[in-house]
């Protein structure tokens, strides 16, 4: 069940914003076509990205997979947990797989992102 | 025999870690005793440059030696063993004269310093191969310094650059098809260029139409492959060439195919200005497990100016020497003078076929792919239409449906005796299956392959689970490679 | 011929089941213009007697009898005829790289045993596969240490072998990496206070040779701790593996301020051939925090879903075939043959034998040393402590032993660089010291 609070991009991210804050990581979609996730590459806390830019990247044993940013911010926090356990971006992508959390440099960039229905519909376009 | 009965399960020895083994005061090897003055080394180097004691390795008598790696040598297929179906990859048998002349005296204990008139034996073999490398693949120079296919790559590019930097403009881009082996890439980036991706046709080669789209000045240089990683000759690549060649830009072409095409075609006759070619492919210097290979540079006489240092020449009264003063030479991609070992067991293989063998190879290499692809062609998914030549690309689409997979059926040919195709590449084709059998493999053993790869096509519709579970007769399963990789343990340590 | 199977009326069985006529048939996708219609222009096929015959007549012209004192990064060390023996199993040398780990444990445990013998004699926490060799190897170091700091220049001692540094500057020149290098002082060994003076937190890295071109040894220890405090990182690189038999590990010391953070280097010293330059095997050994940004091949211990242990080539997202133009290096390839002749040596000599062979190449350079210094009018440069080579600085003439240093370091005139192993016996020696008495 894909998550309504949930704003979702093209490349298959997904976006919590509570206040002025967003939590980013990757869609269920993602995390089973990249099959069992061995290690994530997150960027430091302080490091200021725009909207698709590359934040880092997302490995399974056979695949290398950017992230891309769904809006503009600055990292506030990354999810110290995936170190030694990249396997929660599989088990629970929505929840404890979170990545990184940013503050949003404004909160029109969104216009651009996807409801949680409009992505399931995308997805099975792409299939 | 039945395919149940082609291979079976065998008893085989487990044996641990050397680090595991072995007690204190076992030797396995001693040298004879100091005949200078002892001394204390302390005195000749201060203490705190020297180890207190000796490294943590395990102590072990000749036998522990012996017992050890020979059992875990029979934990290995190999292909004295069996077929290696191995799309690209040319696992040719490697002849048994060839390790012979290589560990000849002459050869094994020469140093490269060693001064030009006491090594006329080994600069003579590096010439004649480079002479018949040269020939095989129509063109002028050749360079053995490279230490394998990427690394001739690397250099091949380095060359490209050089040149166009001699003419004030080292350009911005490389093209590579999207069929390519995945070193092209890595190669082109190391040398500072970008990467355009170029798209295959319904063909399943080069769209030529877009290739005309895409090339113009930027472009420094293309990189292909031909016969393709799809086993498919570019029937347009003279076309190729002059477009290329029209804009400026030069033609790299990645020679790991070689064998489908000796004596039949030459890259230096099809507008090729530079290539690698693989001896441990074509030429059947051994794999040893991973390497040693060797990658030597063939080039056309634009870019021999620019070939690495040192170069072999010959002097008038005919010796050889290694000529150094080459102002246009890229440098030096490796110390010393190449993968000499595998040199001269690639000339041995050339000089034991002489020019009608080399030809009768590519021949029957040809053959032995085709009678694969006739033999398997209702119950496996050929990727593209076009006639292939020394390799045939199937897909896993018959099989998908039933969720089997082309992991799960190489997995399943282990069951029945041989090593698994390539799979998963060229990354074009989804759920690809490469196979190139080469021209070493009797009817027989095709034949035989063939039977394994029907019946397992079988079990995908009747028993899926039986394929999706393999293999079931080795002597370990499928190792969980997604834990191995999370949290990596790359050496033994003590408790 | 003798290596194709196929008989001729195999041949035409399968050209009738495949629906063709003839092999010229399935040749037609080649246009005619293409088509080589003569025979290759190379010599005609050899039988096995004269292949033989052929190959002994180029070997007897190499004139390897005797000792050379020749060494400068290839060395002439004894090789226990165990190591052919095992290597000579097609077991070892037929098998392919071994992508499907269910069938190649054998490959899979030996390279493991390999990774660990490389960490333990460089004192580091990790070691991979091995690479192509020691100069590719000390560039791809120098790669490394780039994507680590992100910086792009680097001082390197140029008593580092020259034709590593020749390597390196090709690898370096399209990457936009600057190699400044650090010359050496009286006594041989890197001149650490020019060292001191130069660096500063914009280089990536330091890196040093031990022994150094010259055979003298360095204290990397020292080294590394002024690199770590000046914020760059400290590579050591290493032609002589045997010198690890006896030398403090360039990894290993009280504190992580005082050990490298790559050591790189050539282990043909340990169990392979010469071979006329190759083939051979670098090594590189690192934290294990570095690690995937290590290039080539690595083999990691896994289990089955029956539990039980094996080996499988892991962390291969780094590699070229996924990352293709992102790859880490483009090493498709490891040495893995060579690696298994230094992995038997290392089983057949053991701790103890390492150490006694480094030991006699110690004690005998030393001996050749003081020989040349009380009987001839040469001068050995270099003071400082050395492991198995010194330069000799002739008085007069240009004798036919050791390596012209005039290509590489023409500022010490007239010299050559000379090697002594455990291999040369005393007599030889002497013969040599005597060849060098006007």
């Amino acid at each position: 069940m894909t998550p309504e609070d949930l704003l979702f991009s093209k490349e298959h991210e997904w976006l919590r914003i509570v206040d002025s804050i967003g939590t980013i990581g990757i869609s269920d979609h993602a995390q089973k076509e990249l099959g069992e996730i061995v290690y994530v590459e997150l960027p430091k806390v302080g490091t200021k990205f725009d909207n698709g830019e590359t934040f880092g990247n997302v490995e399974s044993v056979k695949a290398v997979s950017e992230l891309f940013m769904p809006a503009s911010g600055e990292v506030v926090e990354i999810n110290e947990e995936l170190g030694a356990a990249p396997e929660k971006i599989n088990e629970d992508p929505y929840g404890e797989g979170w990545m990184i959390r940013v503050r949003l440099a404004n909160t029109e960039d969104t216009a651009d992102l996807m409801s949680a229905e409009e992505y399931d519909d995308y997805i099975k376009e792409e299939e | 025999m039945s395919n149940n009965e082609r291979a079976w399960t065998h008893i085989s020895i487990n044996e641990r870690l050397l680090f595991e083994e072995g007690s204190a005061g076992r030797r396995a090897f001693n040298v004879p005793a100091l005949d200078v003055p002892a001394k204390d080394v302390t005195e000749l180097i201060e203490p705190e440059l020297l180890r207190s004691g000796v490294p943590a390795m395990p102590e072990l008598s000749e036998v522990d030696v012996i017992r050890h790696f020979t059992r875990i040598s029979t934990w290995n297929y190999h292909i004295d063993l069996g077929l290696y179906p191995l799309g690209s990859c040319t696992m040719k048998y490697n002849p048994k004269i060839n390790e012979r002349v290589a560990r000849m005296d002459g050869f094994a204990h020469a140093h490269p310093y060693m001064p030009a008139e006491s090594i006329q034996g080994a600069l003579e073999i590096q010439k004649t191969l480079e002479n018949c490398l040269a020939e095989i693949s129509g063109m002028d120079a050749v360079t053995l310094q490279p230490a394998a296919g990427a690394h001739g790559e690397l250099t091949g590019i380095l060359m490209i650059r050089a040149y166009h930097e001699s003419r004030g403009n080292p350009r911005k881009k490389i093209l590579i098809p999207d069929s390519a082996h995945g070193t092209n890439p890595a190669s082109a980036a190391i040398s500072g260029y970008v990467v355009q991706s170029i798209p295959s046709n319904r063909r399943g080669t080069v769209d030529l139409e877009a290739l005309r789209n895409i090339v113009n000045e930027d472009v420094a240089a293309v990189m292909i492959t031909n016969p393709n990683t799809l086993g498919i000759f570019e029937s347009e690549i003279a076309e190729i060439t002059e477009l290329l060649h029209s804009h400026g830009a030069l033609v790299y072409m990645d020679g790991a195919n070689l064998n489908a095409m000796m004596g039949i075609t030459r890259p230096g006759d099809f507008g090729i200005d530079v290539l690698h070619i693989n001896l441990h492919k074509t030429f059947t210097t051994p794999h040893g497990g991973g390497g040693p290979g060797a990658g030597p540079v063939a080039v056309k006489k634009i870019l021999e100016p620019f070939l690495p240092i040192p170069v072999i020449r010959a002097n008038t009264d005919g010796n050889f020497f290694f000529d150094y003063d080459r102002p246009k030479s890229i440098g030096k991609v490796k110390a010393y003078n190449g993968q000499f070992g595998m040199h001269v067991r690639a000339l041995c293989y050339i000089l034991a076929n002489g020019p009608e063998g080399l030809k009768e190879v590519s021949e029957v290499a040809v053959l032995n792919a085709n009678y694969i692809r006739a033999k398997l062609k209702d119950v496996f998914a050929v990727a593209f239409e076009s006639p292939t030549l020394h390799e045939v690309v199937f897909s896993d689409r018959l099989q998908a449906s039933k969720d089997v997979h082309v992991w799960d059926i190489g997995k399943r040919l282990m069951d029945y005796g041989f090593h698994p195709p390539t799979v998963s590449f060229p990354l074009i084709v989804n759920g690809a299956i490469m196979i190139e059998p080469t021209e070493t493999e009797s009817k027989l053993e095709l034949d035989a392959f063939i039977d394994a790869m029907r019946s397992i096509a079988n079990e995908a519709v009747e028993k899926p689970e039986l394929v999706t579970s393999a293999p079931h007769k080795t002597r370990i399963g499928r190792i969980d490679e997604a834990a191995a990789a999370r949290r990596p343990v790359l050496r033994w340590k003590p408790d | 011929m003798r290596y194709i199977p196929n008989s001729q009326a195999d041949r035409k069985q399968m050209l009738a089941e495949i629906g063709a006529e003839s092999i010229e048939q399935l040749f037609l996708g080649i246009p005619e213009k293409l088509r080589l219609r003569r025979l290759l222009n190379i010599p005609r096929a050899l039988t096995e007697p004269e292949l033989l015959e052929y190959f002994r007549e180029r070997s007897s012209k190499n004139e390897v009898g005797g000792t050379s004192f020749v060494g400068a990064g290839i060395y002439r060390h004894y090789i226990p005829i165990i190591i052919d023996a095992l290597i000579s199993r097609s077991e070892f040398y037929t098998a392919y790289t071994p992508y499907q780990a269910e069938i190649a444990q054998g490959t899979l445990q030996a390279i493991f045993e390999f990774q660990t013998y490389i960490a333990q004699l460089t004192g580091t926490e990790v070691a991979n596969a091995s690479l192509y060799d020691g100069s590719t190897g000390l560039a791809e170091a120098v790669l490394m240490a780039h994507r680590i700091t992100k910086k792009n220049r680097f001082l390197v001692a140029k008593t580092v072998h020259p034709e590593y540094r020749a390597v390196l500057d090709t690898y370096a020149r399209n990457l936009g990496i600057a190699v400044e290098l650090i010359d050496y002082q009286a006594d041989g060994r890197i001149d650490m206070s020019n060292l001191e003076s130069r660096m500063t937190s914009d280089f990536g890295a330091v890196v040093v040779q031990s022994p150094n071109f010259f055979g003298t040894i360095e204290n990397t220890h020292d080294i590394s701790e002024l690199a770590h405090s000046h914020g760059t990182l400290s590579i050591v690189n290493i032609c002589e593996a045997m010198a690890l038999g006896i030398l403090k590990p360039p990894g290993e010391d009280v504190s992580e301020q005082r050990t490298a953070d790559i050591v790189v280097g050539e282990a043909q010293a340990l169990g392979v051939p010469m071979s006329f330059g190759g083939p051979h095997l670098g090594f590189i050994g690192t934290r294990e925090r570095y690690v995937r940004q290590t290039p080539g091949r690595l083999v990691g211990m896994g289990t089955d879903h029956a539990g039980r242990r094996g080996f499988v080539l892991t962390l291969s997202t780094r590699e070229q075939h996924i990352r293709r133009e992102k790859a880490t290096s483009n090493i498709c390839t490891n040495q893995s043959l060579c690696a298994l002749m230094t992995t038997v040596y290392l089983a057949t000599v053991g701790p103890h034998g390492l150490r006694e062979i480094a030991e006699q190449n110690i004690l005998k350079t030393h001996y050749a040393v003081t020989e040349i210094k009380k009987r001839t009018e040469h001068t050995v440069l270099f003071s400082a402590p050395r492991f198995n080579e010194f330069v000799l600085q002739l008085d007069k003439g240009s004798p036919r032993i050791g390596l012209s240093l005039s290509r590489f370091y023409p500022e010490l005139g007239n010299s050559v660089l000379l090697c002594v192993t455990e291999t040369a016996r005393r007599g030889e020696i002497d013969a040599m010291v005597q060849g060098l008495v006007s």
